[in-house]
């Protein structure tokens, strides 16, 4: 077994390619330790969650963390809450922000670069700072426990990073594209629709998984905003699911929650993960 | 003609523009312009949550408030340490990350997980592996014999910011990498060579070559970590909700204790301003670093 590509450079030697293997293994176990060790809690039944020395790997396999998820709590329901709440916000989010940054990237529009500053800086403020306004909005407007109260917010924190990462996809496609589709007769409506959408296609993916997993994990306004239990999205849920009883804390269904939770993110990681990167390096150092 | 036509295109721009530019309006500016107004009224239990106009009382009162002092100096610790930390260890995997062995694309993928997955979640996992009793943190210092009994990690003053310190730095060194990995990419690979011709150690090409071309997405992902650590708050309410005895208790938990659970609307709206205007002055003095950075750059380097 080889360990480095035959495509290395040239000057690799062997203490260097062991020194890379221990790095890499390292940053391995950094990034999956801790994941593991939550999926294993899950499986585990509560005697050997509870046993001291540590019992690391489960002497009995259960499932009975997840079905009582499920039989015992209405998981299932946050689930529908959190992906319902997420992908309209991520469309909504899309239809917004695109148009936005094509005409930032396009149409020279007087006082540009102002508003591309505002929506940069936007990009650095936490959430703390705005609920509490944000608050008393939801109450005159009676929208406290409705999706809405998520959906307006989610839609307008991912509006920046839209707007950045759709903007520089925009100033690479080449222009003679839309200048034809104006001689052809078409309106910049049109030519965005039937001509550029379609291109638009990859990058649009790129910056809705973006938005998707940001409003996924959203804490604060979904901890704020909603109170009655079957409007709870799955981060509030689960945190409050630790809070429940202090004496006994129920880890076993805890890190079954955490496990399901965290799925939807996982899977959009390991299928997405290269336009993942190009969206946030877009997004922060084209900015 | 040329004018109409540059004028339709611009009143196009805008109609693109506005429903996105009304909707940061509301969601951004609004609530923090709210809060400048709410914080000159006293407005809480004790005048029935109405509003009474009370000049600056909220901003002296928060001048002798030593909890509000806490939080602050828990904020600015929490803060620094974890962006360096991640800062430190971002440019250790980014660097790792840039060579070439087997599978590559398969580490860089597992290396993104802790990024994207929700911090509420995560917090529950960091806290059940620094659980005093059942925690596998604990189960490992003892075999290896570092701890004769275990430590309560969480619930000790000293070490619980510790605690959540090593969560954040978990979740969101990716991020960073990423970022120092897409610029580490962009350094063209001649000048490596040509300074190991000058007989240049690989050491003396990172401090000369990578450091120095790297430094402006290193200020640009500390800028960004640095706003977000400073509000930190899902971590910290999961894992501690601020205790033990607040010494993990950061400004945002404060406000947000302030404003739910005091009901203490005026003096929460003061927090907010004042953490408000202290990113703000942090934001202009690193863009203004930024900005200069690149200024002696153009002119350190005619090409």
């Amino acid at each position: 077994m080889t360990l480095v590509q035959k495509d290395a450079p040239l000057d690799v030697v062997p203490p260097r390619r062991w020194g890379l293997a221990v790095a890499v293994g390292l940053l391995l176990i950094f990034s999956l330790a801790p994941i593991l060790w939550q999926v294993l809690t899950s499986l585990k039944t509560n005697a050997d969650i509870a046993a001291v020395p540590n019992v690391y790997f489960p002497r009995q396999l259960t499932l009975e963390h997840y079905i009582e998820l499920f039989r015992r709590r209405p998981f299932l329901r946050y689930m529908l809450n959190s992906a319902f709440v997420a992908s309209v916000s991520t469309l909504l989010c899309l239809l917004i922000g695109t148009p936005a940054a094509y005409a930032l990237a396009r149409l020279r529009l007087p006082g540009e670069r102002f508003i591309l500053a505002g929506v940069l800086i936007v990009t650095l403020f936490p959430y703390i700072l705005l609920f509490l306004g944000l608050l008393e909005l939801v109450r005159t407007f009676g929208l406290a426990n409705t999706y809405l109260a998520l959906i307006v917010p989610y839609t307008a924190m991912n509006l920046p990073l839209t707007i950045l990462v759709m903007r520089s996809f925009f100033q690479q496609l080449p222009r003679d594209l839309e200048d034809s589709a104006k001689i052809d007769g078409y309106n910049t409506g049109q030519m965005l629709w039937q001509i550029l959408l379609p291109l638009t296609l990859p990058a649009l993916v790129t910056t809705g998984i973006l938005a998707f997993i940001a409003a996924w994990n959203e804490f604060i306004f979904a901890l704020t905003f909603i109170t009655r239990e079957s409007m709870k999205t799955v981060p509030v849920a689960v945190a409050q699911l630790s809070g429940t009883a202090v004496f006994e804390i129920p880890y076993g269904a805890l890190a079954a929650a955490t496990v399901v939770g965290t799925l939807p993110l996982v899977i959009l990681v390991l299928l997405f993960q290269r336009r993942i990167v190009q969206g946030l390096t877009a997004g922060a150092v084209k900015g | 003609m040329n004018t109409t036509l540059r004028d339709q295109e611009r009143r196009t721009g805008w109609w693109l523009l506005t429903p996105a530019l009304l909707l940061l309006l509301l969601v951004y500016a609004y609530p923090i312009a709210r809060s400048f107004g709410l914080s000159l009224v006293t407005q809480n239990l004790g005048t029935e949550l109405q509003p009474v106009f009370a000049g600056l009382d909220n901003y002296s009162r928060m001048a002798l408030d030593g909890r509000f002092w806490q939080t602050i100096g828990n904020t600015v610790f929490f803060t620094v340490v974890s962006v360096i930390l991640e800062l430190l260890l971002g440019l250790g995997i980014a660097l790792v990350l840039n060579q070439a062995f087997p599978s590559r694309g398969a580490v860089r993928t597992i290396a993104l997980l802790p990024w994207a997955l929700p911090t509420a979640l995560i917090a529950t996992t960091w806290t059940w592996i620094f659980n005093d009793q059942f925690g596998v943190w604990n189960d490992i210092l003892l075999r290896l014999g570092l701890i004769q009994t275990g430590v309560n990690w969480l619930g000790d003053p000293n070490w619980a910011m510790w605690t959540v310190i090593a969560a954040d730095v978990w979740k969101t060194t990716p991020f960073i990498a990423i970022l120092l990995l897409a610029g580490l990419q962009s350094i063209p690979p001649d000048l490596y060579e040509a300074h190991a011709l000058d007989g240049a150690t690989r050491w003396q090409s990172f401090y000369r070559i990578t450091l120095p071309l790297l430094l402006p997405q290193i200020l640009i992902a500390g800028l960004f970590r640095f706003a977000q650590a400073f509000g930190v708050f899902d971590l910290v309410q999961v894992m501690t909700g601020g205790g033990p005895g607040g010494a993990t208790e950061t400004v945002s938990l404060y406000i947000y204790a302030t404003i739910m659970r005091y009901l203490d609307f005026g003096y929460g709206a003061a927090l907010v301003v004042v953490t408000f205007v202290i990113l703000s002055l942090a934001v202009a003095l690193a863009t203004w670093g930024l900005a200069r950075l690149r200024a002696v750059r153009a002119i350190g380097e005619p090409r």
